[in-house]
């Protein structure tokens, strides 16, 4: 079986890791200086990850690729509305969006099946879509709503659908990579084939819990594959100023797992890349570390400024839009005509609007419903 | 019925848990090949294997979460932090998973989990080996908080703790492992969580304490005897949910109360149990609450220091005078 980092191959060229590489060491950044960006580098950059991506298309049937496109847009569209919401005052608490980052989410679980287990960070609306739950459980949910999928219990950060096995939803950065590692632990003791996507932000690779889940993983040989969502900041503090060694992918190495780096904006290399992990994890219980370079378009939640980056280095890398980019591919291959991109915008923004109202329709919560699942068995105290 | 050690009695708890249930396993450090830093787990590697008992490396967050993460996919994993005060590493994910996954996941999850290990003082171990944190976990809603104080309870209550659909905390106390009782060798023989036993029955003073101070005040309670005063001294056993009923009708018919802990008094059980006395059945008392509790300060070394920090005999048979005003 494949040593650590077996797939180096694959590996990004440079000119594609944009971000954190250029952000002085303070993060203090001067809307006046002059950008460095060379339009003309961008722009080849951007037709070759095309080309790489159109290469792609061929080995995924008609239906499969139009399934993808509409997934991404469903929740491009889902995260707006939710924006939308939240700034009128029908969503609280925090509320972390996903928009940017659609390719990693739904190029992984795509290659998963249905009875396969995932388990998220708090930015996790899109993975939850993705697994099968519906627009309206999750909307329900954000608006607090007892038709929410956690029962207006959980809200933006804790989505769970047993039905879908949707195992959240986590709040504190990391902790879900040790959960998600104890369920495809019980995958092995149980003796069935099914695997764990874990999907986590890059600054929880400097949590303990991502390199204690990580030895044991490859110590026990558990079917788990890490999904490391690099998005290039952790909250306001970029990846520069937050890890002393920021090939992620690499530190695999450390506990002799494989690992590949992916291009989070082409859905089908995440895809591709999640299906050779799935493979390993199924036939052989290996786990994998999948680095994925993203950026969110967003800010880190609903009430980020944002300040810390510049608009400049935010239109760079929505040029890179995933959903524009695969658009592209779909479109110059003849896959997809305008009138089928309309078509499916149209599709997804009924999709969006029933959750809406559903959402908006659904009562709350049952004022007693706050003393209820404290407990799964609760005991009357001093009954025999 | 057979005298075995509290050690003995936990084992057989373990044993016979996992002989019944193929969904619960064992993890820990040191918990397999070693056969237990403390012997609880002697012999159950050789028969129940390695699949069922597995050694862990020192990692104590990572499979504290993999055990829970184990619980949402549906086994029922014990375990076993070598000591308590290493559990410290794991509070995340006791408090924020274990604790919150059933609540938050509108009660699709349940977390059938039992986090054990030794607690409490130790012997001449200094400060960070040597503490009783339990106070920490009862505080949070999701969790229940067990703590033994004789071989049969702690053989009861464990199988009671593994059969539960809910994260408890077991907590056995160090010095406690080799004292010796009665224990039932039925194999159905389980006692309820959140059930108080009177542990000596009398009329004029009552003394609440757990763990390490059972036998303790036990030992008071004979000693007031001889001066005429005779103590109720009740164990509530499980912390969480605490069988207060139980403590109040003890207080109502002595009017007086002493709760003996040996964990710090600030925001500690024994204030909590106070408070619930308070407000349940102030009528009736003819004295404050008196707590007696471990010193103010961390564990230290020297073993005078040591002795002088963890309330004995004397402390609660002078609290017990003071409440009776004698």
């Amino acid at each position: 079986m494949a040593k650590a980092n077996y797939e180096v191959e694959n590996r990004a060229p440079e000119p594609s890791r944009l971000g954190a590489e250029d952000k002085s060491a303070t993060g203090v950044i001067d809307e006046e200086a002059p950008e460095h960006t060379d339009t003309e580098e961008l722009h080849k950059d951007h037709e070759a990850v095309k080309e790489a991506q159109k290469s792609r298309l061929s080995g995924i049937d008609r239906d499969s690729l139009i399934d993808l496109y509409h997934q991404m847009l469903l929740v491009r569209r889902f995260e707006e509305k939710s924006a939308e919401a939240y700034s009128s005052g029908k969503i609280g608490g925090f509320c972390h969006l996903y928009i940017g980052q659609e390719a990693v989410g739904i190029g992984a679980i795509s290659a998963i099946r249905k009875d396969d287990y995932v388990l998220c960070s708090y930015r996790e609306h899109a993975h939850a879509i993705a697994k099968g739950m519906s627009p309206e459980s999750v909307m329900a949910e954000l608006y607090g709503k007892a038709g929410g999928c956690s029962k207006g219990k959980g809200g933006s950060m804790h989505m769970f659908d047993k039905e879908v096995n949707f195992l959240g939803g986590h709040g504190i950065v990391g902790g879900q990579i040790p959960l998600a590692t104890g369920v495809a632990f019980a995958s092995k003791y149980k003796g069935t084939d099914q695997v764990t996507l874990c999907f986590f932000g890059e600054a929880a690779v400097n949590q303990g819990a991502f390199h204690e889940s990580l030895n044991m993983a490859q110590l026990w040989k558990l079917p788990c594959i890490y999904i490391c969502e690099n998005n290039q900041y952790g909250m306001g503090t970029s990846l520069a100023r937050a890890m002393s060694s920021q090939d992620i992918s690499q530190k695999a190495c450390a506990y002799d797992i494989a690992s590949e780096f992916v291009d989070g904006m082409d859905v089908l290399a995440v895809r591709e890349a999640t299906m050779r992990a799935v493979e390993r994890a199924r036939k052989d219980y290996l786990p994998t570390l999948l680095e994925v370079r993203t950026y969110r378009f967003m800010g880190h939640s609903m009430s980020d400024p944002g300040n810390y980056r510049t608009r400049a280095e935010i239109e760079r890398h929505q040029e890179r839009d995933p959903i524009k980019l695969f658009a592209a591919s779909l479109k110059e291959e003849g896959v997809l005509k305008d009138s089928d991109f309309q078509r499916i915008e149209a599709e997804v923004s009924e999709q969006v609007e029933k959750a809406l109202l559903f959402a908006e329709e659904s009562p709350l919560p049952d004022p007693d419903e706050l003393f209820t699942d404290v407990y799964a068995n609760p005991i009357e105290p001093g009954k025999r | 019925m057979a005298v075995v050690t509290m050690r003995e009695a936990l084992n057989q708890a373990l044993r016979e848990e996992m002989l019944r249930d193929e969904n619960v396993f064992l993890m820990g450090e040191e918990v397999a090949a070693y056969d237990g830093a403390y012997k609880v787990t002697k012999g159950l590697l050789a028969e129940l294997g390695d699949k069922r008992v597995i050694d862990t490396p020192i990692t104590e967050l990572g499979f504290a979460g993999l055990g829970v993460g184990a619980a949402m996919a549906g086994l029922r994993p014990i375990v076993e932090f070598m000591t308590f005060n290493f559990s410290i590493l794991a509070t995340d994910q006791i408090i924020n998973s274990a604790a919150k996954m059933l609540y938050m996941s509108g009660g699709q999850f349940k977390i059938p989990i039992v986090f054990r290990g030794p607690g409490g003082s130790a012997f001449q171990v200094s400060s960070q080996h040597s503490q009783a944190i339990e106070s920490w976990f009862a505080y949070f809603p999701g969790l229940k908080v067990v703590m033994p104080s004789t071989p049969a309870d702690a053989k009861g209550l464990l199988k009671s703790a593994i059969r539960d659909d809910d994260p408890v905390i077991f907590i056995e106390q160090e010095r406690m492992y080799g004292n010796k009782g009665e224990v039932p060798d039925d194999v159905d023989f389980t006692i309820p969580l959140g059930v108080a036993d009177v542990k000596r029955e009398g009329k004029d003073a009552t003394i609440v304490a757990r763990s390490l101070m059972v036998p303790v005040a036990l030992k008071a309670a004979e000693l007031l005897e001889k001066e005429g005063v005779f103590c109720e001294v009740i164990d509530p056993r499980t912390i969480r949910p605490l069988d207060i009923g139980t403590i109040i009708e003890s207080v109502k018919k002595t009017n007086r109360v002493v709760v003996a802990e040996e964990s710090h008094p600030f925001c500690g059980v024994g204030a909590e149990i106070a408070s619930e006395i308070t407000e349940r059945a102030f009528d009736y008392l003819d004295a404050p609450v008196k707590r007696v509790s471990g010193a103010d300060v961390p564990m230290p070394y020297a073993k005078n220091l040591e002795d002088r920090a963890i309330p004995g005999v004397e402390q609660i048979v002078a609290a017990v005078r003071e409440v009776s005003y004698l």
